[in-house]
């Protein structure tokens, strides 16, 4: 059954987004704003400096513009479970386990954010840009691995997601500590990863997949050998790296809900 | 004038009850200081750019992390709610006013947030990397500064929150205002990275006084009264015009009996 309610669900929410339509649009400009900032970062950055990290303008341009959309996907999917900390504040996650349906997708479908395309949209845009000043071997596999990549990011960032708002079923007020491995994990895969150093990177690429977001997909498209001596394959591996950090945080949400216990008000 | 002092004790204790959520939200600026810096080395290290070289952008990071909780970067849209509600009817009945019994309240907010928001991840950024400290003189110079950036903040968001009077659904021009005051306070980047240009229009408008600002004084960059002068223009400006907003918004508020 319930295959037929989500989809209704999600409509209605939409529905109702749609009727203020003037705050609407802001919201959505807002958005699209908000994600080209990072990149206005980037370009007056390069107006300074010829490279970062050993990668040239149009490259980290490339890696930004994967990770924004990604990010603007995986915003648009689980970005809702922002409000986990209300839902278990004011009891109405009760009424969430009360419903035979999972907790977990209730609460992504609670309030889908259309505006929020607005991030996306601005990812694509950079995306086609940087594709085209880019020095890119096409073939069907890269093709395939252009498509891929902003869709196995997004899984993984949604992942991270999960992991770091479920913290809320144990500190009710610490929505900002899951902001900042949500956002911060999007600024950390908008640049390559040799930027970084010492635990932050270990713990960045690797605890939480970030690499697997931009860097490596896009060192496999640009054709270039890992400065860190990473192996070739790496740049493909991403859809697997996503499909296993979905299971872990599958798992954390389930040891997680188990553990809830209400705040008895 | 002893109601406002109470008022902003009332701001200080109001947010001291919320500390899960102060620290959390300290993890998150350090987390984020800690990402930023290593772009910033990554920029400057290898010759000094634009008047910032390694110690210098340390600094610049550490210190926007740290003032963008005492300015309430964010913004707020706590008096946009009441105004949605209708609340808004009992705070305009008490014998204050509105605007200045909300910016008491604010003062004791960033009170309490220099103690837990910006000393730490300042003195964190300090531990960890080289770290340039301002000149004795610039000391209290900085402490004004950092005074007429909360000002000016403030203003920008009351104004905004004052929209909903007309538009009753704010949300459309708040998240405007946090988009434009985070892409040109500087805080992603410093401004004077920015083509000279840019940084005409910049200045020109009121949000550098928010973070560059400050971080300026603090480096001792540029002429530092321009600065001053810049936070001080646009604090006055921004408060006259928030006082007007509300002497018109009140002549339009219609309370619904019942």
């Amino acid at each position: 059954m319930g295959d037929r309610i989500y989809p209704k669900l999600v409509a209605a929410r939409l529905r109702g987004q749609m009727s203020y339509r003037v705050s609407f649009a802001l919201e959505c400009l807002g958005q699209a704003f908000a994600q080209a900032i990072e990149l206005v970062v980037i370009l007056v950055v390069f107006s300074r400096v010829d490279a970062l990290g050993g990668f040239s303008a149009s490259e980290v341009v490339l890696l930004y513009a994967f990770a924004g959309t990604a990010f603007g996907i995986a915003d648009l999917v689980a970005g809702q479970l922002n409000e986990l900390p209300d839902y278990i504040r004011t009891g109405k996650f009760d009424v969430l386990l009360l419903r035979p349906l999972g907790t977990l997708p209730q609460v992504m479908a609670s309030d889908v954010r259309l505006r929020r395309a607005g991030r996306v949209a601005a990812g694509i845009i950079t995306m086609a840009f940087a594709l085209t000043h880019n020095d890119i071997a096409w073939s069907p596999w890269t093709v395939l691995l252009v498509v891929v990549t902003p869709l196995a990011g997004a899984v993984i960032f949604s992942a991270v997601w999960i992991v770091a708002c479920a913290v809320s079923f144990w500190l009710v007020e610490a929505q900002e500590l899951a902001n900042a491995v949500t956002h911060g994990s999007n600024s950390f895969t908008s640049y390559p990863i040799t930027v970084y150093s010492g635990w932050l990177r270990r713990f960045m690429a690797f605890v939480v997949p970030g690499a697997f977001v931009a860097y490596y997909p896009g060192l496999a498209l640009l054709g270039r050998a890992d400065p860190l001596g990473g192996p070739a394959f790496l740049g493909w591996i991403a859809p697997l790296v996503a499909l296993a950090a979905a299971c872990v945080a599958g798992l954390v949400w389930r040891f997680a809900v188990r553990h809830y216990r209400g705040t008895g008000s | 004038m002893r109601s406002y002092a109470q008022l902003a004790l009332a701001g200080f204790r109001r947010y001291s009850n919320y500390r899960q959520a102060m620290f959390a939200g300290l993890a998150a600026n350090v987390m984020f200081g800690l990402l930023r810096t290593a772009v910033m080395i990554a920029v400057v290290g290898a010759a000094p750019v634009a008047g910032y070289d390694v110690p210098a952008a340390v600094a610049y990071v550490w210190l926007g992390q740290g003032l963008l909780a005492f300015v309430q970067l964010w913004g707020d849209a706590r008096l946009a709610g009441r105004i949605r509600t209708g609340d808004v009817v009992v705070d305009l009945y008490r014998p204050w006013h509105l605007q200045a019994a909300l910016f008491a309240e604010d003062v004791g907010r960033a009170g309490f947030s220099l103690f837990v928001r910006l000393v730490p991840p300042v003195l964190v950024g300090a531990l960890l990397f080289p770290f340039q400290w301002p000149e004795v003189a610039a000391w209290p110079l900085f402490a004004v500064s950092a005074l007429l950036a909360l000002v000016v903040s403030f203003g920008l968001r009351f104004l905004v929150n004052a929209t909903a009077f007309w538009l009753l659904d704010s949300r459309g021009v708040e998240s405007f205002h946090v988009v434009a005051t985070s892409a040109f306070c500087g805080l992603g980047v410093p401004l004077s990275f920015f083509p000279d240009w840019a940084q005409d229009v910049l200045w020109a408008t009121p949000f550098p006084a928010i973070i560059q600002a400050p971080i300026d004084v603090y480096l001792s960059h540029d002429p530092q009264w321009t600065a001053l002068g810049h936070q001080l223009f646009w604090a006055v400006v921004l408060s006259v015009a928030g006082h007007l907003v509300l002497q018109r918004a009140v002549r339009k508020v219609v309370v619904q009996g019942g």
